[in-house]
């Protein structure tokens, strides 16, 4: 089971984005998408990895190898491949900056 | 602002929202969301986190919130309605004003909601996130009285619950029947989620029975997917009938339980008409909606192409390639608040990229998925090529139970996101 979800994306994290002005402090494409699975709140319990502040080279890796089909994912290898090199590292930079 | 206030404010209404201890809100502008489902309650809530001086107001009818995402479950026996229903409490402690209450009109020009009791809500941008409503009469035969009879039990709640005790009523050796409607409704693959379920049922509590989907259409959501496993899980049970053998139903008689076809009549025990849809009433009665019943939206802002300053998210939205899903929901409803927060900032909206995720369990332990990334193209939401897609056709059966795990952990995230 682990492998189906050794997963990295990414989610909003609240106490960050609520400081973040609208004009330039959103979160980069796609990012806000990402917290419908992997959970914010530390109220929900799920075996999806939770990214606010996980090291940016780590999530960069895991959405480089889903997209290239070298990591097995259930769904992130399908989604992976929807993100660009430059998406794939202003997610990274944004999911990393974020407070655990 | 305490939420004591707030609340009250709400509940007193528009007219007395400028106390001095309330200046910083009101000095802000203000959102109304009109809807509580998993479009505008994740809305509402992204637009606090986003720009906590936006005011915003979430106007919805009910206290309890029932989802639909996993209500086939509840439907086939294998989960209670309870596991489906979230309060406003915490959305309420986000600082968001609720006023329950139902939406009954709306001035574009003026910039004001109605309520049902005359109470006027000012606005400077308004989110429609009102769902689906029932397109009455268009199945001939289909009307609030037949569907007493004849559940949908396609917007969760009671009719779920009648569904699933007509088919605990029900001798073993009865035919069930499910009529799927035409493209576009809520869920493209719920139907065949919901006689996956109810197959499994049948097959666990009354190996007899027979059910048989009436389909409007030749090709459905995760086709391959749904037909492989009913053909190792439910062979000889479960019987799917598309358009092109027959299986448009053009007439329902419930007072015999009779769903008629162009190629004869089926004569159900059990009979679930899943019947066509359009967006919630009040988009149309805020001149939200084209001549199909859904609403035309600008794919970077969501704002309706028909009224200014107005925005359509979820199931009522044309939404190019999204289907009308709660993921979809929630995804459109960060990206409109996030364009609404840019909006009222006096900048421009960032071009968006949207998510789907959708599972469907064709057993309790057996789940599938689809997956889709979305970008404005065109005008249109359109996928982004290469990307999403379904489960594999293949694969051991660890994988499918880990997406029946990851099912049920999509839901507790969603729901927790929008409710929690």
């Amino acid at each position: 089971m682990t492998k189906f979800l050794a997963a990295a994306i990414g989610l909003v994290s609240i106490a960050a984005a609520v400081t973040a002005s609208p004009a330039s402090g959103q979160p980069p494409a796609g990012a806000a998408a990402c917290s419908g699975c992997h959970p914010v709140s530390s109220r929900v319990s799920s075996p999806v990895v939770r990214l606010a502040g996980m090291e940016r080279e780590s999530i960069v890796r895991a959405l480089q190898e889903f997209r290239a089909g070298t990591r097995t994912g259930t769904i992130m290898d399908r989604i992976a491949k929807g993100f660009t090199d430059d998406e794939i590292q202003a997610l990274a930079a944004w999911f990393a900056a974020q407070p655990k | 602002m305490s939420l004591t206030r707030r609340t009250f404010l709400g509940l007193a209404g528009a007219a007395v929202l400028a106390p001095a201890r309330a200046r910083a809100q009101t000095a802000g502008p203000r959102v109304v969301v009109v809807g509580g489902g998993f479009g505008g309650a994740s809305c509402a809530r992204a637009l606090r986190q986003l720009e906590p001086k936006i005011v915003v107001t979430l106007v919805e009818a009910s206290a309890t919130f029932t989802a639909c995402p996993f209500s086939n479950a509840v439907i086939g026996g294998l989960r209670e309605l309870s596991a489906q229903q979230f309060g406003y409490a915490r959305v309420a402690a986000d600082g968001i004003t609720l006023v329950q209450a139902m939406a009954t009109g709306v001035d574009a020009a003026a910039k004001t909601v109605t309520l049902a009791d005359g109470r006027r809500l000012p606005y400077d941008r308004l989110v429609l996130a009102p769902g689906i409503d029932i397109r009455w009469g268009a199945l001939s035969g289909y009307d609030e009285a037949a569907a007493a009879v004849m559940p949908h039990a396609w917007k969760a709640g009671e009719q779920t619950l009648l569904l699933r005790r007509q088919l605990e009523a029900m001798d073993d050796g009865g035919l069930v029947v499910i009529s799927a409607p035409g493209n576009p409704f809520r869920c493209p693959p719920g139907p065949y989620e919901r006689a996956s379920l109810i197959a499994h049922f049948l097959k666990t509590r009354k190996p007899k029975s027979k059910l048989l989907v009436l389909d409007a259409k030749d090709t459905f959501s995760k086709q391959r997917l749904f037909q492989a496993a009913w053909a190792e899980l439910y062979p000889g049970l479960l019987e799917w009938v598309p358009l092109s053998k027959g299986g448009a139903v053009t007439s329902v008689d419930p007072a015999t339980l009779t769903l008629t076809t162009d190629f004869g009549k089926h004569q159900a025990k059990v009979a679930n008409v899943i019947p066509p849809q359009k967006a919630g009433r009040i988009a149309e009665v805020a001149g939200a909606t084209d001549r199909s019943g859904w609403c035309p939206i600008d794919p970077v802002t969501f704002e309706s192409k028909l009224q200014p300053a107005i925005h359509v998210i979820g199931d009522a939205a044309i939404a190019g390639a999204m289907p009308k899903s709660a993921f979809a929901a929630n995804s459109q409803a960060k990206s409109c608040a996030a364009a609404i927060a840019t909006l009222l900032a006096g900048g421009t909206p960032a071009m968006p990229k949207l998510i789907n995720t959708c599972y469907s369990l064709v057993a309790p332990d057996y789940g599938i998925s689809v997956a889709g990334v979305y970008t404005p193209t065109n005008g249109q939401l359109a996928d982004v090529p290469g990307a999403g897609g379904l489960s594999p056709a293949t694969a051991p059966r660890g994988a499918r139970q880990a997406e029946a795990v990851l099912a049920e952990a999509w839901f507790r995230t969603i729901t927790g996101e929008a409710f929690g």
